[in-house]
C-alpha cells in the first residue's frame, strides 16, 4: 500500500503549493512566490546584518541562489520556515567568508562607532538599538532577528536556527536580562 | 520586564527599512533569470557567488549527476558521492539542509487546503524532475552539515568533534638533542593545551619553523686596565624564561639563541629592601665568592622598585592589539590570548579603560574605549575574535596608537599591549622601520608592550625591538598560569612605570679587579658615552618590579687570573685597592626628560648573601649552562641543581621550585 503523505495548507494559493509547483518548473509560481516574501526576507537580512547596504546585498545572494535551492524543497517544513533557515545560513556563509577574506566587517557596531564620533543626539533610539544589537554575540543576534518578527514562535525559530524551543527561550531570556544591564547602566 | 524587550521590538520595526523598489525588481529578475537557466540547460551552472574552487567542484559534481538519471547511474552515483564526501566537505555547506525525511517513489502525496478540502493529490513518480536522484544526494550531505553545524556552535578549543591535529614543533638545535636515546625516552607527551583545533573550513598547514631570537655573543672576559667602564641598559623583560621552559616541557633544549640570562635571572620575584630616599628604586649591592670558581668574585647588583598604593596608581587606558592573522588559530595561541586578557580585565578598576584593535589583513577597531567596569561588553568583543587572514602589522599599530592618543589625558598611563605570535608579514615587516614608528609613539607618551604566544612562528626579535623602542616590556605567554603571573600577579609592574631610560655604568677599580665580565645582557650594552646622554633610549622599571644583574670579577692576584700580563704594556697599576669599583645609575621620572643619578662605591665583602641573591646565581649558571658558556669550568648541572634547590626559600608561587624541574629535565636532555 502506498504511503498517504497529507500537507495541510493554510493560505488559499499557499506558499507551499507554489514552491511545489516552483520546484517542478512553474515560471509563474516561482515569480509570485519570490514577490510574496521579498520583503520578509529583506526584513530578516536587515535585522541580521544591521545596515541597509548588507541587508541589499545578502537578500540579492538569497534571490540568485533560490531557484537552485528550492529544487531541495520538499514541503514538511513551512515556506516561511524554510526560507528563513536559507537567509540565516546565507548570513551565516557572509560573515564566514567576510572573516576569511578579512573584509572590514560591515554590521552591527559600526554605526555605533560613527554615531559616537559625530555626537549626533538627534538618533538616540535607533542608536540604542545598535549598540544593543551591537553588544550581543553571534547567536544571540540571531534569535532576536527571528524573534523580533510577527508570527514567528520560539518554536519556529528553534526549527530555523536548528535548536530546540527551549534554548530559544533561554536565550531571549538572556537578551531580556543583557537588556536591563544595559538600561540600568545608562540610568 | 518585558519594557526592554518592547523597547526593542519598537526601535528595530521602526529602524527597519522598506526595500527599495528599483533593487527589488533587479533581484527578483534575477532569481527568474536563474530560475530560467536552470530549466532550460543541464549543463551551464552560472555560479551564484563568489565561491572557491571547493564549490565550483560542488557544482559540477551536481552537473555530473543531473545528467545520470537512470536508477543504476543513480546508485553509482551516489555511491561515489558519499564516499568522496570526506574529502570534500566544504561542499556540504555550499548546499541547503533540507528536511531529512526522503519521500520513497510511489508514495502518495495530498495536499489540504485549511479547511479540508483535497486541493491535489499526486503519487510520486520514479524520476519528477531533479527531486529523487537529489534526495538521495542530500542525505549524506545532511549528516555531515550537523556534524559542521554542531562543531561551529561549540566554544573555540571545546569541541570534542572538532578536527584534532598535533603540532609539531621542532627547534633547530633538538634535532641533535632528539637524536640521543634517552631524550628519546624522555620525551613528555604534548600537553592537551598543545592540540590544534581546526575550524571546518579552513586546511590546517604544518607549522613552519620561522622563529628568530634576538641575542648576541656570550660577553667575554674584560682586562680592567684596558676597559674600566662597563655600561648598559636594564632589561626586566621575561620572555626568554618562556620560551625555555616552553622548551624544555616539549622536551627538547631550547636553542641557544633564545636563552638571555638576564630575563631568566629576572623572571622571579625578589625582595630586595626598598627604598628609603626620595629615589624610586635602591640599588643594594652584593659582593660574595663565585660558586664555580674558586679564584673570583660575584658583584651581585639588585634593583627594588617601589610599589605605590592601589589607590594612588593613575587611571590606566589599554588598547590591546590584537593579530588574528590564520596564524593566531592554534590552542595556544588565539585561545589562550583570549582567556588572558580575560584574567587581566579582573584585576581593572572602573577608571580603567579598555579598546581592542585587531590586525589581520586590514585593521579594525572591535571595540571602543570602554570603561573596565563594563565587563560583558569587553568580553564579548574579545570573544567574537577569530583568526583568519594575513598580517599587516604597522596598519594595526597605527590605528592601535590612534586609539590610545584618543583616550590619553593628562595624569593617565596609556599603553598599547601587541599580542601576538610574532608575525607581521604584510606591510613593514623590516624591524627598524617598525622600530622608529614605535620609538616616535613613545615620545608622546604611549607606552608598548608585547606579548608573545605560541611556537613556530616567534619572531623573538620583532618583539624585543618593539618592546625596547616602545618603553614596555616583552613577555611570551606558554600556558595560562604565565599569563595569570604577567597579567595579574605583576600586573602592576608590567602597566605602570616607575622610572625610564634605566642605565648602568660601573666603572672597576684595576687596582682591585685585574678582570670582568657582565654576565647577560648581551643585548643591552651601550657605549660609554651613552650613559650621560639623555637621548638614549633604554629600559623601564615597572612598579615593584626588581632588576637583578651580575658581574664576575678576577680580582687582582688572584689565580683565577686568565689573561697574561702585555709584554709591550704598562705593567704599572696605580690607586688603592680600597674599592672593588664604582656604580652610577641614571633614571628619569616618567614624563620627565632628564635624568638623575644614583651613585655608590662597591667596597670588598659587601652585603649579606641572602636566599635571593643565591637563587639569583644559580639561574645565571643555569642560562649559562644552556648557553654553553665557557666560563664555568668543571660546575655543571648537578651543581646548578644544588644551588637554586638550597636557595628555594619561601616560594610562595611555586616558581622556583618550577625552575629546578626545568633544570632537572635540561640536565636529562644535555646528556
Amino acid at each position: 500500500m502506498a504511503r498517504v503523505i497529507t500537507i495541510v495548507m493554510r493560505m488559499a494559493t499557499s506558499d507551499e503549493a507554489l514552491a511545489r509547483a516552483a520546484a517542478g518548473g512553474d515560471r509563474d509560481a516561482f515569480s509570485s512566490l519570490l514577490s510574496r516574501h521579498y520583503d520578509r526576507v529583506f526584513g530578516l537580512a536587515f535585522r541580521l546584518t544591521g545596515r541597509r547596504e548588507e541587508a541589499e546585498d545578502l537578500c540579492q545572494d538569497v534571490c540568485a541562489a533560490l531557484p537552485v535551492k528550492l529544487q531541495a524543497f520538499r514541503g514538511e517544513a513551512r515556506f516561511s520556515t524554510w526560507l528563513y533557515r536559507v537567509v540565516v545560513n546565507a548570513a551565516h556563509d557572509r560573515r564566514r567568508r567576510a572573516a576569511v577574506h578579512a573584509k572590514a566587517a560591515v554590521s552591527w557596531g559600526e554605526v555605533e562607532i560613527a554615531r559616537r564620533a559625530e555626537a549626533d543626539e538627534a538618533a538616540a533610539a535607533q542608536d540604542w538599538l545598535q549598540s544593543a544589537m551591537a553588544a550581543l554575540p553571534d547567536d544571540l543576534r540571531d534569535t532576536m532577528a527571528l524573534v523580533l518578527e510577527d508570527g514567528v514562535t520560539h518554536a519556529a525559530a528553534g526549527e530555523v536556527l536548528g535548536v530546540s524551543e527551549g534554548t530559544v527561550s533561554w536565550r531571549v531570556s538572556e537578551v531580556r536580562k543583557r537588556l536591563r544591564e544595559m538600561k540600568e547602566a545608562e540610568a | 520586564m518585558s519594557d526592554e524587550f518592547d523597547d526593542l521590538k519598537a526601535a528595530m520595526t521602526a529602524a527597519t527599512p522598506t526595500p527599495d523598489a528599483a533593487k527589488r525588481a533587479a533581484d527578483i529578475a534575477l532569481a527568474e533569470e536563474n530560475f530560467a537557466r536552470l530549466q532550460g540547460s543541464t549543463v551551464e551552472r552560472r555560479p551564484m557567488s563568489e565561491r572557491g574552487p571547493m564549490a565550483r567542484l560542488g557544482h559540477g559534481v551536481k552537473t555530473m549527476l543531473n545528467a545520470m538519471t537512470t536508477r543504476g547511474g543513480l546508485t553509482l552515483t551516489t555511491g561515489l558521492v558519499a564516499v568522496g564526501l570526506v574529502l570534500v566537505l566544504p561542499v556540504g555547506q555550499d548546499l541547503l539542509k533540507p528536511p531529512v525525511e526522503l519521500i520513497e517513489p510511489g508514495a502518495v502525496v495530498v495536499t489540504l487546503d485549511a479547511d479540508g478540502t483535497v486541493l491535489e493529490e499526486r503519487t510520486v513518480g520514479p524520476t519528477l524532475g531533479n527531486e529523487t536522484f537529489v534526495d538521495a544526494l542530500k542525505a549524506p550531505f545532511e549528516a555531515v552539515r550537523k556534524q559542521e553545524e554542531a562543531e561551529m556552535s561549540d566554544d573555540l578549543g571545546a569541541a570534542p568533534d572538532a578536527m584534532v591535529a598535533e603540532e609539531s614543533f621542532a627547534a633547530p638545535s633538538a634535532v641533535q638533542s632528539l637524536g640521543r636515546a634517552r631524550a628519546e625516552s624522555e620525551l613528555l607527551p604534548v600537553p592537551e593545551a598543545k592540540r590544534l583545533v581546526v575550524p571546518s573550513d579552513a586546511i590546517a598547514l604544518p607549522e613552519s619553523d620561522t622563529e628568530a631570537f634576538a641575542n648576541a655573543e656570550e660577553s667575554s672576559l674584560k682586562v680592567t686596565v684596558e676597559e674600566p667602564v662597563s655600561t648598559f641598559s636594564i632589561d626586566v623583560d621575561t620572555a626568554s624564561y618562556a620560551v625555555v621552559r616552553s622548551s624544555l616541557t616539549r622536551g627538547a633544549l631550547p636553542p641557544v639563541d633564545a636563552v638571555r640570562v638576564e630575563e631568566m635571572i629576572n623572571y622571579f620575584p625578589y625582595t630586595y629592601p626598598e627604598s628609603t630616599g626620595p629615589d624610586p628604586f635602591e640599588p643594594t649591592i652584593t659582593v660574595m665568592p663565585s660558586p664555580w670558581n674558586a679564584g673570583t668574585e660575584l658583584v651581585h647588583i639588585g634593583i627594588q622598585g617601589d610599589l605605590p598604593l592601589v589607590e594612588d596608581r593613575p587611571p590606566l587606558n589599554l588598547v590591546f592589539l590584537i593579530d588574528t592573522s590564520g596564524s593566531m588559530q592554534g590552542a595556544d595561541k588565539l585561545p589562550l590570548l583570549q582567556q588572558s586578557f580575560r584574567l587581566m580585565l579582573a584585576e581593572l578598576r572602573p577608571e580603567d579603560e579598555v579598546s581592542i584593535v585587531t590586525y589581520a589583513g586590514s585593521a579594525g577597531q572591535v571595540l571602543e574605549p570602554t570603561s573596565a567596569a563594563e565587563r560583558t561588553k569587553i568580553l564579548d568583543a574579545l570573544l567574537r575574535l577569530s583568526a583568519g587572514g594575513s598580517t599587516a602589522g604597522q596598519a594595526g599599530l597605527q590605528q592601535a596608537y590612534q586609539a590610545a592618543e584618543g583616550m590619553a589625558a593628562e595624569g593617565e598611563v596609556t599603553r598599547v599591549i601587541l599580542a601576538t605570535d610574532g608575525d607581521f608579514n604584510v606591510g613593514i615587516s623590516d624591524p627598524d622601520g617598525l622600530k622608529d614608528f614605535v620609538a616616535e609613539k613613545r615620545d608622546s607618551g604611549t607606552y608598548l608592550s608585547v606579548l608573545g604566544f605560541g611556537r613556530g612562528n616567534l619572531d623573538d626579535e620583532t618583539m624585543q625591538a618593539l618592546a625596547q623602542n616602545g618603553n614596555g616590556t616583552a613577555a611570551y605567554i606558554d600556558t595560562l598560569a604565565e599569563a595569570r603571573k604577567v597579567l595579574v600577579d605583576q600586573l602592576t609592574g608590567a602597566l605602570f612605570p616607575i622610572a625610564n631610560d634605566v642605565k648602568i655604568q660601573v666603572e672597576f677599580n684595576p687596582a682591585a679587579v685585574a678582570e670582568y665580565r657582565l654576565i647577560g645582557y648581551e643585548t643591552r650594552t651601550l657605549q660609554r658615552e651613552d650613559f650621560n646622554n639623555d637621548r638614549v633610549d633604554a629600559g623601564e622599571i615597572g612598579a615593584g618590579h626588581t632588576v637583578t644583574a651580575i658581574y664576575e670579577v678576577t680580582p687582582v692576584g688572584s689565580d683565577a687570573v686568565r689573561n697574561g700580563p702585555l709584554r709591550y704594556g704598562d705593567g704599572e697599576i696605580a690607586g688603592e685597592a680600597g674599592e672593588l669599583g664604582y656604580f652610577k645609575m641614571r633614571y628619569k621620572m616618567p614624563g620627565e626628560d632628564v635624568s638623575r643619578l644614583i651613585e655608590e662605591p662597591i667596597l670588598p665583602q659587601q652585603g649579606a648573601v641572602s636566599s635571593d641573591v643565591e637563587f639569583s646565581v644559580a639561574m645565571a649558571g643555569f642560562g649559562q649552562l644552556l648557553r654553553d658558556g665557557d666560563y664555568l669550568g668543571a660546575w655543571g648541572w648537578g651543581d646548578a641543581i644544588d644551588l637554586a634547590t638550597r636557595a628555594r626559600g619561601e616560594d610562595a608561587f611555586g616558581y622556583r621550585a618550577e625552575a629546578v624541574t626545568l633544570m632537572r629535565l635540561a640536565e636529562s636532555l644535555s646528556k
